[in-house]
C-alpha cells in the first residue's frame, strides 16, 4: 500500500520548531480562513456549502485512504446513510437540526462499525470489492425501506434553528453553520492523524506485518480508522441533506463512492489539504456541466485515467514536490 | 397441482431457471475477472462496460450492417477483444509496477467512460435485439416450459466456461500462462514473451465478457447501464469464490445465480441482497473466499 500514498504533510507533525516554515504555513492557513470567512458575500452560498460538505466528506475518505492504506469502494453508504437519518430525524421527529447531524453521525459510525468488521478481514483490493458490495447492499435496503421513500427520497426537510435559537433558513446564517461543521471536521481529522494512533496507522500504511510483529492489534486500529473515518462522512452527509434539503438514492449509490475517490485522487492522497483542492475542482465541474447535454461521467473517467497514468501525487501532492513547495516547508515523502 | 415447501412446483423451477441463467452470465463474467486477475493482478472494473460493449456491437452489427446473431456472436467478442488489447498495451500496462489499486481505479475510470459514451448517444433506455429464428420458441417439458433460448444461454456458458477452463490447464498455451502467474521474471529468462502473453490475456478476458453481453442482448434489452448493474455483484461473486481457481469462479457463479433465483421464490424482497449476505457470512467464516489458496 505505501506506493498509494507517497505524500505527507509532515512538517505539521513539527509545528513549532522551525519559525520560517511555520509561518508559510500559517499564512496559508488564515489566507484560507479570511476567504472562507468573506466567500459567502461574494458567491452563491448554495455552491459553496455543497462545496464544503464534499471538501469534509473527501477528508474524512482520505483519513482511511490516505493515512491508513485502505481503499474504501463503499463511503457512499455512509455519506447517504446519514443523510437519511439526518433528514428522517429533523423532518418526522422535529428534532433540531444539531441533535439531527449528531443523529446521522451516530448511525454512520454504527454502519461503518458493521462494515469495517467484515471488510477488514481482507486486505488491498479485496477489501475494496468488499466494501463496494456491502455498500451495494445497503442502496438496495435504502431502495425497499419505508422511511427513505423509495425513488423520491426524503424530500423538503425543514432547516430548523440550530440550538432552537438561530434561523437556519437564512442562507448565511446557514453558510456559518456549516463551515463551523466543517472547521471542526478539519480539525478533529488533524488531530486525529498526529495522535500516537494516527502515527500506528501510518506505520500499518507502510507495512503491516511488521506493526503486526511490533505488537499492535492491527485489525482493531483498522477498524478504529474506519469507524472514525464513517463517522466524519457521516458528518458531511448529515449537513449536506439540511443544506440541500433533501436526501436521495443519489448518496448511497457507488456513483458517489467513485466521486469522492476522485476527489481524493485528484487533490493527492495523503495530503490533509489535498481532498479539499479535489472536492472543490469536482464540485465547480459539475456545477458548470449541470446545465450542458454533455455526460459528466466521461468528463469524471477521463480524468480518473489521466490521473492514474500519469498524476498520481495530486494537485498538492505535486506542489509539496515541486521545488516551491519544499522550500515553504511542506515534505514530500517518497 | 404439484407444490415444493408450499410453492406451485412451476414457480419454483422458473426461478431456478432464471437463477440458471443469471449463474451463466455471473459464470462467465467471473471467470474473465479472475483470468485477467491472476495474470496482470488487476481488478477489471471495466469489465462490466466490457460485458455492455459486446451487446451494443452485435446490436449495431444487426442494425447497421445487417449482421444476425449467429456471425455476431463471434465477431462481437473479437472486436472487443482487440479494443481490450489496445487499451492494455497504451495504458493499462504502464501500472503493473504500482499498487494493484491504481489498475482497478484506472479502469474504474474506463467504464465510467464506456458507460457515458454510450449513455450520450443512445440514452439510458434499453434498444431491443432480436435472437435468431432457430431458437425462438420452446418447449413443453410437462411440469414446465422451457423457452429454447434460454436453454441456449446455459449451454453455451457451459461450454465456453469448461473450453476456457481446458485451454488454461491442458494446453502448452495455458501452461505458459499459469507459469507466468506464478513467476513472470523466470518465465520471461526462458524466452516466453510475457508482455504478449498479458495483453492476450486482458483480450481473452475481455472476449469473454463481449460473450456474455452478445448472449444477453436478446434476453434483457441492450442498454448502457447493464454493464455497472451487475459488475458489482459478479464482484461480490469472485469474493465468495475466492480469485485463487478458475473452475472455483464457474461454480461460484452458477451457485450464487441459482441461490438468488431461489431466494426470489421464498423471501422476494431479499433477492437484490441475498449474494451480499452470502458474502458477509463466507467472509465471516472463510476469509479467503470458498476456494481461494491465499491467507
Amino acid at each position: 500500500m505505501s506506493d498509494m500514498t507517497r505524500n505527507d504533510m509532515t512538517s505539521t507533525n513539527s509545528a513549532g520548531a522551525g519559525g520560517g516554515l511555520v509561518n508559510a504555513q500559517a499564512i496559508f492557513l488564515l489566507i484560507g480562513l479570511a476567504l472562507l470567512l468573506a466567500a459567502p458575500f461574494f458567491v452563491y452560498p448554495i455552491f459553496l456549502m455543497k462545496l464544503l460538505c464534499f471538501a469534509l466528506f473527501a477528508c474524512a475518505f482520505n483519513l482511511l485512504l490516505g493515512y491508513t492504506g485502505l481503499l474504501s469502494f463503499g463511503h457512499a453508504a455512509f455519506f447517504g446513510g446519514a443523510a437519511y437519518i439526518t433528514a428522517h430525524t429533523v423532518k418526522e421527529w422535529g428534532v433540531t437540526p444539531e441533535i439531527g447531524v449528531l443523529l446521522g453521525v451516530l448511525a454512520a459510525a454504527f454502519l461503518g462499525l458493521v462494515m469495517g468488521f467484515v471488510a477488514i478481514r481482507r486486505q488491498g483490493i479485496y477489501f475494496a470489492m468488499i466494501t463496494l458490495a456491502l455498500a451495494q447492499m445497503f442502496f438496495f435496503f435504502c431502495l425497499q425501506a419505508e422511511f427513505t421513500k423509495g425513488e423520491d427520497g426524503i424530500q423538503s426537510v425543514p432547516r430548523g434553528h440550530l440550538f432552537g435559537v438561530v434561523d437556519l433558513n437564512n442562507p448565511i446564517a446557514m453558510y456559518f453553520f456549516v463551515l463551523a461543521v466543517f472547521l471542526i471536521g478539519m480539525a478533529i481529522i488533524w488531530r486525529f492523524v498526529n495522535s500516537p494512533f494516527g502515527m500506528i496507522l501510518k506505520s500499518i500504511r507502510e507495512n503491516e506485518p511488521r506493526a503486526v510483529s511490533l505488537g499492535y492489534a492491527v485489525d482493531r486500529y483498522k477498524l478504529g480508522a474506519f469507524v472514525m473515518s464513517a463517522a466524519l462522512t457521516g458528518l458531511a452527509g448529515g449537513v449536506k441533506a439540511l443544506v440541500f434539503q433533501f436526501a436521495t438514492l443519489t448518496d448511497v449509490s457507488w456513483q458517489m463512492s467513485g466521486e469522492v475517490i476522485l476527489m481524493t485522487l485528484l487533490g493527492g492522497i495523503g495530503t490533509l489539504v489535498g481532498p479539499i483542492f479535489g472536492a472543490g475542482l469536482v464540485v465547480t465541474l459539475q456545477n458548470y456541466l449541470a446545465t450542458s447535454s454533455f455526460p459528466v461521467t466521461i468528463i469524471t473517467g477521463v480524468v480518473f485515467m489521466v490521473c492514474v497514468l500519469v498524476f498520481r501525487r495530486g494537485i498538492i501532492g505535486e506542489f509539496y514536490a515541486s521545488r516551491l513547495g519544499r522550500k515553504l516547508g511542506f515534505v514530500h515523502r517518497r | 397441482m404439484t407444490m415444493v415447501f408450499g410453492i406451485p412446483i412451476q414457480a419454483f423451477l422458473g426461478q431456478l431457471l432464471i437463477g440458471l441463467i443469471n449463474g451463466s452470465f455471473y459464470a462467465l463474467l467471473s471467470l474473465g475477472l479472475a483470468v485477467i486477475f491472476g495474470l496482470l493482478r488487476v481488478i477489471n472494473f471495466a469489465h462490466g462496460a466490457l460485458y455492455m460493449l459486446g451487446a451494443f456491437v452485435a446490436y449495431l452489427l444487426l442494425a447497421e450492417l445487417g449482421i444476425p446473431y449467429w456471425p455476431a456472436l463471434i465477431i462481437a467478442p473479437l472486436i472487443v477483444a482487440a479494443f481490450g488489447a489496445v487499451i492494455e498495451r497504451t495504458m493499462l500496462s504502464r501500472l503493473y509496477d504500482l499498487d494493484h489499486l491504481y489498475g482497478l481505479l484506472f479502469t474504474f475510470g474506463l467504464a465510467l467512460v464506456i458507460e457515458g459514451v454510450f449513455r450520450w448517444e443512445y440514452g439510458a433506455s434499453g434498444q431491443p435485439y432480436a435472437g435468431p429464428d432457430l431458437l425462438s420458441g420452446g418447449t413443453n417439458l410437462g411440469f414446465m416450459f422451457l423457452p429454447t433460448y434460454r436453454a441456449w444461454v446455459v449451454v453455451a456458458s457451459l461450454v465456453v466456461c469448461l473450453a476456457t477452463w481446458l485451454l488454461i490447464e491442458k494446453t502448452k498455451l495455458g501452461s505458459y500462462l499459469r507459469a507466468a502467474t506464478e513467476n513472470p521474471t523466470l518465465v520471461q529468462a526462458f524466452g516466453v514473451n510475457v508482455p504478449l502473453l498479458l495483453t492476450l490475456t486482458y483480450a481473452l478476458g475481455a472476449a469473454l465478457a463481449a460473450f456474455a453481453g452478445v448472449l444477453a442482448a436478446p434476453i434483457y434489452q441492450v442498454s448502457p447501464l447493464m454493464g455497472s448493474n451487475i459488475i458489482i455483484v459478479v464482484f461480490a461473486v469472485v469474493v465468495v469464490g475466492g480469485m485463487g481457481s478458475i473452475l472455483g469462479a464457474i461454480l461460484t457463479g452458477y451457485l450464487l445465480g441459482i441461490a438468488e433465483g431461489l431466494t426470489k421464490v421464498f423471501y422476494p424482497e431479499a433477492s437484490n441482497i441475498v449474494i451480499f449476505v452470502i458474502m458477509a457470512i463466507v467472509l465471516l467464516t472463510r476469509p479467503a473466499g470458498l476456494f481461494g489458496r491465499d491467507a
